[in-house]
């Protein structure tokens, strides 16, 4: 059963993130150029995702998941070094190639090999972190 | 016109993209968050929920797949033919993602909605790298 929600989630994802011009690399390029011709497409699509997602958020407030278990707790509202650099090297990487993790998938079945390429370098980038957050802490010990 | 049809599109497949978003919440009780779900694969953290995640990269490569094929829409994708761009900019991507432990879904779409402050910054902060990023290796130096 969790499974087969989860399959649903993916498939909505993957529909709205192509019906939207998330997978379209000129359209994220255009949309992060800030500087130059903006496009404010992506706006739109980050706009209409947040009203869902806040709805769900309040529904979930005093209510359990539908097949059990728990809500993820909310963080610590702590910005650390890793959730600084981070988010520096993925917004250099997306403004780079136009691509980030959920799109990258999504695009995988018609975007052409550069989203192939793309894929299995970000599948090794993420196998190298977790010893990079490691040297990471050791220089940092307050993160 | 084109400009828009764009914005109506982004409309459209944005509020489908918080409604997966929503589900996987309300009904799975997780984050959806495409960079913790395929990381949590990668360096094994996930194992104990492998199938779940599966499923939903299943459903986020299938989907477009199975449009296209019935549509006979064919979506643009405008991908760079530089390889270095490719490679660097994926390494960056996933080193990035789980050192930050998210990205555009995770903390934009999930945090902002929650008013985490972690996803704000993020956000704020991928935002404004891929800006520069943009001005530079695109209208500087013209690579992508």
């Amino acid at each position: 059963m969790r499974n087969l929600f989860s399959a649903l989630s993916g498939i909505l994802f993957g529909v709205g993130l192509m019906l939207s011009g998330m997978t379209d690399t000129d359209k994220v390029r255009g949309f992060l150029d800030i500087f130059g011709a903006w496009d404010p497409t992506l706006m739109f699509v980050m706009g209409a995702a947040l009203i869902p997602m806040a709805l769900a958020w309040l529904w979930a407030e005093k209510r359990s998941p539908v097949l059990g278990g728990n809500f993820p707790a909310r963080s610590e509202p702590e910005i650390t070094r890793p959730l600084v650099l981070g988010s520096i090297l993925f917004g250099a990487g997306w403004g780079l190639a136009g691509l980030c993790p959920g799109p990258a998938i999504a695009s995988l079945g018609f975007g052409g090999t550069g989203v192939w390429i793309f894929g299995i370098s970000m599948l090794g980038g993420m196998a190298l972190a977790p010893a990079l957050r490691v040297r990471l802490d050791a220089m940092a010990p307050s993160s | 016109m084109h400009m828009q049809m764009d914005w109506i599109w982004g409309l459209i497949g944005g509020g489908i993209i918080g409604l997966a978003g929503a589900l996987f919440l309300l009904v799975n009780g997780r984050v959806m968050g495409a960079s913790g779900i395929i990381g949590g694969l990668v360096d094994g953290s996930g194992r104990s929920n492998a199938g779940e995640r599966l499923s939903f990269l299943a459903g986020l490569m299938g989907a477009p797949i199975v449009v296209v094929l019935l549509s006979g829409w064919q979506p643009e994708s405008n991908v760079t033919g530089n390889i270095a761009a490719l490679v660097v900019g994926g390494l960056a991507v996933g080193i990035g993602t789980r050192l930050a432990n998210g990205c555009t879904s995770g903390h934009g779409v999930c945090g902002i909605s929650r008013l985490s402050t972690r996803g704000i910054v993020a956000t704020l902060i991928y935002m404004a790298a891929g800006g520069v990023a943009v001005t530079l290796f695109r209208t500087i130096l013209g690579v992508v």
